[in-house]
């Protein structure tokens, strides 16, 4: 009944613990902690940012969208404890005072949080680190400024934190309707008991639930425990990812598999999503503009679900019936993906209004095989184009068999029309989202004739 | 001995380490109440009832306000009463306060503030510019038209015209700590009232006249804020309101910030403008008559637009001297948020207006957009005949045909652009861009009396000191560049001054900090206070030490009187012996302006802040998609007062503006709803947004006026830095075929791509 974290440094012990307090909110109004900011209550300004230590390492976090019981055997580090011991200060903070980093100072803490995990990981891609920390003052200059100086110093050694065991709850019950299982079988028995309660993975999506549509989440079952439903394994045929695997984990994993799909992990979410979001959540939540079904589909993989000890296999597309409708019983759960191994042909683009840390507004994967000239498999998807992620199945047809060249794309004109009815929002018009999902293929033809095609690849 | 030094923010070391409070993690008793509004879901209507007995039986509910309950009309409007705090009955846009819920925890409040139900009549929402002059929905009674000579004449005259209409999207403020207020009542109904706000003094009157109250009744206090940009000059008025309303009531403190979405439906931000042109100029390009006819969506209520409108007409020149032209304003009225001050004041769009007549007059006769700029600029000082602007203020100071060649040089600029053309013949689908643009902007409110400021110093017997003044920190380094005037006025080093919060109890009747105008203003009055105070203490050390007032100095922590040197401190400690007064105020007010705007004519501005920007782009033809590659920057701040928080305001509002002109874009739909209401959806420039290559370098010069120390005002001028971004980009389009790009900002990828069909005409491309 009770959960145990380390926070700078020192142990805390929780019972009754309601499920969907946030870490944010604990820390301000609980321990009167208020370095950490609010600044979006969304995990899209990185104000919040925690680092947050467990088996897989050092993260960073928007404490924002972290729920308490999620801590359970973490070591927490706020920016209160980022300062050592009588206040000497860590040396990404010294280069902040130094290199004039913070004007106004409420994204500072987050920044100074995000900058110590990637020092501490000796991590030197700056944008990258701090993608998911804004910051309206200084343009961002003189931050990476000061972290570039900062990486050459040695890592505190107040930073060190040893990880206090997980407590030990009966039934892996938090209270009568909050749960934390150890095992997916547990989960399984769980969640079938219970089919009405919401799976809480890495929260990214359900914290908005609670902190922007103030939903009461009735019954809540945390998947964080079940380490089991967290491996990637791979054989001569296949690749499976265990539903709870993170995305910055899928990220490592994908880079030299299919680079494309690493890069579009990249852009998906920042350091601090990625580190909390899980590919299961992303497939399970069923939104049309997830980024991981387009790369997917186009690679021929599958979902496993699973309900009690019965397994079943539909292909990513399959999974998605509708807008807001999937493929899913009630109990039954995502356990895994699949992905046939096969030579590596993934294009895959992503177009939003800001590269970083942005919803597509159109994302486009092709599995394209081109033998003798001729396209000789296709398997294109996208996101963005319709109610749910969807695979082009009318402009497959137009190319398989036809020459892989321009002339081929300009006779499958029509058959996006077949395919695709995109709707406008405020990401995009449907105008803009149908001329770009064409050009994108035509992008892939022209990578593969070697034009320059990238503008994140030109240099001054 | 800090004059002039690149000193961090005063609050540097509390910024990295957590410890700088805002105004929500101000430690408050344990009963603090904690306010929301529940928002009106409709655009334009009237409001025919109000149940809000679920609100008050929701859990945590300790009161709830209708327009009704409150002790006056709680009017929250800078400028005329015409913004009731809740609504009266009229629904005037989607995302008003219809009602106030007072609760023991934020979420409590939030909750309960979604549980009313609400009746209305829906009437149909006025929501663009063309819904605005369809239905003549204004501020003023018509158009302000300012003109000087005969435009239409010279530009019927003219060897060649253009014309052209550009659309220019708002801005969100996206202050990171979002609006934030709380009230403690105190004995005998007096206030006190902590608030993130650019305008301590406004907050004070506002609260005052809700309740009722006297001036002296109310205090108003705001160490800093987590950015304000303009955006806490007005809009924070009605947290302080409710906050000061429901502490009365109750006699409980009472804390109010908006969720960061209720922040984005609830508060304005800059105007979009609509603007239209007409030029007529000789083969040179030099410009002999203009026509802009500028329309500002202002939303639903007057705010500051009226002086916003305005500093966009003031600045229709920016750098370009214009023998003939006539600008006419539109301030129309729409049930939209209330748009309000943001960086630049109005400025920002108006210098768009002029920046796309000289690009425009540059393609159109094969020019490089750079020579047309140079044959208009306005004369350099000492010219036999010096121009003066539209509005008849003679430009004395113009340096940017020295600040222009400085960065032509720094930037490369002439071998750039030819082997930028070089890149492009090589690569059909990407495609770079680059553009040098000036800025020349007015430094003073316009609305004169605006331009004052007092301060308050203290000297302790031990030589510390204290210093106050009317200025507000918002993150832009005010406090420490006048801390640097204080050391320096006493010859102390910086950590003898101690920085002490804006208080109205201390100084009163301050201007907001805005237009600029910070440093001019505090700097020269904590100046004033502080050479009163030295004058006292030196006239006594020279009675004490038997020499005249003027051989006393104050050095290096000591003071010299004749022979005799001691500390400040000893010297601090002999004046308070010999009774002498350590504390004085100061005041300032900005000399020789003078304005009359309903002409158009006089000089409002004290003097003109200057800069240059030139920034490459590459862009996607097949996708629109965008990158700034290098900016180079040359930004004239006068003679410096911190060189570093100078450089540091420079490269932010390079990106803030650049960000307002690219990737930033706020949407409506048809109902009048913001669509964009969060960092989710409505996105500011991220780290990797920044240019890849940013040097940014001061001008090494002073202001020809007796400012303080001849520095210059920073905050808003470069900013407008940024439309080098935007002309960039339109000249990276014209790459793409034979037409003028006719760009619209934001110019997100999509509008990119929908300009190349324009830019190509006829040419037929393989799918789009």
């Amino acid at each position: 009944m009770t959960i145990s974290f380390l926070l700078n440094g020192e142990q805390i012990e929780l019972a009754e613990v309601d499920a969907t307090t946030t870490l944010l909110d604990w820390l301000r109004e609980t321990k009167g902690l208020t370095g950490t900011k609010e600044g979006c209550n969304e995990g899209d300004c990185g104000a919040c940012t925690v680092m947050v230590r467990d088996t897989h390492g050092a993260k960073a976090l928007n404490a924002c969208i972290l729920f308490l019981p999620q801590l359970d055997g973490k070591a927490v580090r706020t920016i209160e404890g980022i300062s050592g011991p009588g206040g000497a200060l860590h040396p990404v903070q010294d280069a902040m005072i130094t290199h004039h980093g913070a004007q106004c100072g409420f994204c500072t803490p987050g920044f100074v949080v995000s900058m110590a995990v990637a020092h501490q990981a000796g991590d030197r891609n700056h944008n990258d680190a701090l993608a998911g920390n804004l910051c309206r003052c200084t343009g961002y200059a003189p931050i990476v400024r000061a972290a570039e100086v900062a990486a050459e110093a040695p890592v505190p050694e107040w930073m060190a934190d040893t990880l206090p065991p997980p407590a030990d709850f009966p039934h892996s019950a938090l209270s009568e309707t909050a749960w934390s299982p150890t095992s997916t079988g547990e989960l399984a028995g769980l969640f079938a008991a219970h089919p009405d309660a919401t799976l809480v993975a890495g929260a990214t999506d359900v914290g908005l639930w609670v902190t922007k549509n103030l939903k009461a989440l009735d019954k809540v079952i945390f998947l964080g425990r079940c380490s089991d439903l967290q491996h990637i394994t791979e054989d001569d045929t296949q690749i499976r990812i265990g539903a709870g695997v993170t995305m910055d984990r899928l990220y490592s994993f994908m880079r030299d598999k299919h680079p494309a799909y690493a890069e579009l992990i990249r852009r998906y979410g920042s350091a601090q999503v990625r580190a909390a979001a899980t590919i299961g959540g992303n497939i399970a939540n069923g939104s049309p503009i997830g980024d991981n079904p387009p790369p997917l589909i186009a690679l021929g993989a599958s979902v496993q679900l699973r309900y009690r000890k019965y397994r079943r296999q539909v292909p990513v597309e399959a999974f998605f019936l509708e807008y807001g409708k999937q493929d899913r019983r009630p109990g039954e759960f995502v356990e895994a993906i699949t992905i046939p191994k096969q030579p590596d042909r993934l294009r895959a683009y992503k177009l939003s209004k800001r590269f970083d840390q942005d919803i597509s507004a159109v994302c486009g994967a092709f599995n394209i095989t081109v033998e003798d000239g001729d396209v000789s498999a296709a398997r294109i998807a996208f996101g963005g184009m319709a109610g749910v992620p969807k695979r082009a199945a009318a402009v497959e047809r137009a190319i398989i068999g036809k020459p892989w060249r321009d002339q081929t794309l300009i006779d499958a004109w029509s058959a996006w029309e077949e395919d695709f009815q995109p709707l406008s929002d405020m990401r995009a018009s449907a105008d803009y989202r149908i001329t770009a999902a064409c050009n994108m293929l035509s992008r892939v033809l022209l990578e593969d004739l070697g034009a320059k095609t990238n503008v994140l690849e030109v240099r001054p | 001995m800090s004059l002039r030094q690149p000193l961090p923010h005063d609050a540097a070391k509390l910024h990295v380490t957590g410890a700088a409070r805002y105004v929500d993690d101000i430690p408050l008793p344990a009963n603090t109440l904690h306010l929301a509004f529940g928002l009106s879901q409709i655009a334009h209507g009237k409001l025919l009832s109000l149940n809000l007995d679920a609100v008050r039986a929701a859990p945590g509910v300790v009161q709830v306000w209708a327009y009704e309950d409150l002790p006056s009309a709680c009017d929250c409007g800078p400028a005329v009463h015409d913004e009731p705090m809740l609504c009266d009955g009229t629904i005037h846009y989607l995302g008003q306060p219809l009602f106030l819920v007072a609760a023991d925890s934020h979420l409590a409040a939030r909750k309960a503030a979604r549980l009313a139900e609400v009746e209305t009549e829906t009437l149909t929402p006025i929501l663009t510019i063309d819904d605005a002059l369809a239905a003549n929905s204004r501020f003023e009674e018509g158009p302000r038209i300012w003109s000087s000579g005969d435009p239409a004449h010279a530009i019927a005259n003219a060897p060649n015209q253009v014309e052209g209409t550009l659309e220019l999207g708002g801005q969100e403020h996206f202050y990171l700590e979002g609006q934030a207020s709380a009230a403690l009542p105190l004995e005998d109904g007096d206030i006190h009232v902590h608030a993130s706000t650019q305008h301590p003094t406004e907050i004070q009157h506002k609260v005052a006249d809700a309740l009722g109250l006297s001036m002296h009744n109310v205090r108003v206090e705001c160490r800093r804020m987590g950015g304000g940009f303009g955006g806490k000059e007005s809009q924070g008025n009605a947290l302080a309101i409710a906050c000061a309303v429901a502490a009365a009531a109750t006699g409980r403190p009472a804390k109010m910030r908006y969720d960061r979405d209720d922040d984005f439906m609830i508060t304005g931000k800059r105007h979009d403008f609509r603007i239209t042109y007409r030029a007529g100029f000789d083969d040179s390009g030099r410009v002999s008559g203009v026509e802009f006819l500028q329309y500002a969506r202002c939303g639903w209520a007057q705010d500051l637009s009226l002086p916003v409108a305005d500093r966009a007409m003031l600045h229709a020149d920016n750098a370009y001297h214009l023998p003939a032209v006539r600008i006419e304003s539109h301030r129309l009225k729409t049930h939209t948020q209330s748009a309000t001050a943001f960086r630049g004041f109005g400025g920002p769009q108006g210098m768009v207006g002029i920046e796309r007549v000289m690009d425009h007059i540059a393609h159109q006769l094969g020019k490089d957009p750079l020579d047309v700029r140079r044959v208009n600029y306005y004369a350099p000082p000492g010219a036999a005949a010096l121009h003066k602007t539209p509005y008849g203020q003679t430009v004395e100071d113009f340096i940017l045909h020295e600040l222009t060649e400085d960065l032509v040089a720094r930037s490369g600029y002439h071998q750039r652009r030819a082997a930028i053309a070089r890149w492009n013949a090589e690569n059909p689908i990407l495609k770079k861009g680059i553009a040098l643009t000036p800025v020349k902007f007015g430094i003073s409110f316009t609305l004169t009396h605006l331009n004052q400021a007092g301060a308050l110093v203290h000297v302790y017997q031990d030589g510390s000191i204290a210093m106050n003044h009317g200025g507000t920190e918002m993150g832009q380094g005010l406090f420490q560049k006048v801390a640097q005037v204080a050391a320096h006025g006493f010859g102390v080093p910086i950590d003898r001054v101690r920085i002490t919060a804006t208080d109205t109890a201390k100084v009163p009747n301050t201007s907001a900090t805005a237009a600029s105008s910070g440093s001019d203003l505090n700097g020269a009055a904590v100046a004033a206070a502080c050479a009163t105070i030295r004058a006292r203490m030196a006239a006594h050390l020279a009675e004490l030490h038997q020499c005249t007032p003027g051989d006393v100095h104050f050095e290096n922590g000591r003071v010299t009187a004749g022979a005799t040197e001691m500390t400040f401190d000893d010297a601090a400690a002999l004046c308070h012996h010999g009774r002498i007064s350590l504390s004085a105020t100061g005041f300032y007010k900005t000399p020789d302006i003078v304005w009359d705007r309903i002409k158009g004519q006089g000089r409002p501005f004290y003097y003109f802040a200057y800069g240059a920007a030139c920034t490459e782009v590459v862009f996607d033809t097949m996708t629109g998609e965008n990158r700034i590659l290098r900016a180079d920057i040359v930004h004239d701040c006068g003679a410096s007062l911190n060189p570093a928080l100078d450089l540091g305001q420079i490269e932010g509002a390079y990106v803030q503006g650049a960000g307002w002109l690219t990737c930033e874009e706020l949407v409506w739909d048809q109902t009048g709803r913001l669509r964009t209401h969060a960092p989710s959806t409505y996105k500011i420039p991220a780290c990797s947004d920044r240019p890849e290559v940013f040097n940014v370098s001061l001008w090494k010069g002073q202001n020809s006026q007796p400012t303080i120390y001849r520095s210059k005002a920073v905050g808003e001028p470069p900013f407008m830095l940024g439309i080098s971004a935007f002309l960039a980009l339109s000249d990276a389009l014209s790459a793409c075929g034979p037409n003028y790009p006719n760009l619209n900002a934001p110019a997100t990828a999509e509008r990119l791509l929908l300009a190349i069909r324009d830019v190509r005409a006829t040419e037929q491309t393989a799918l789009s």
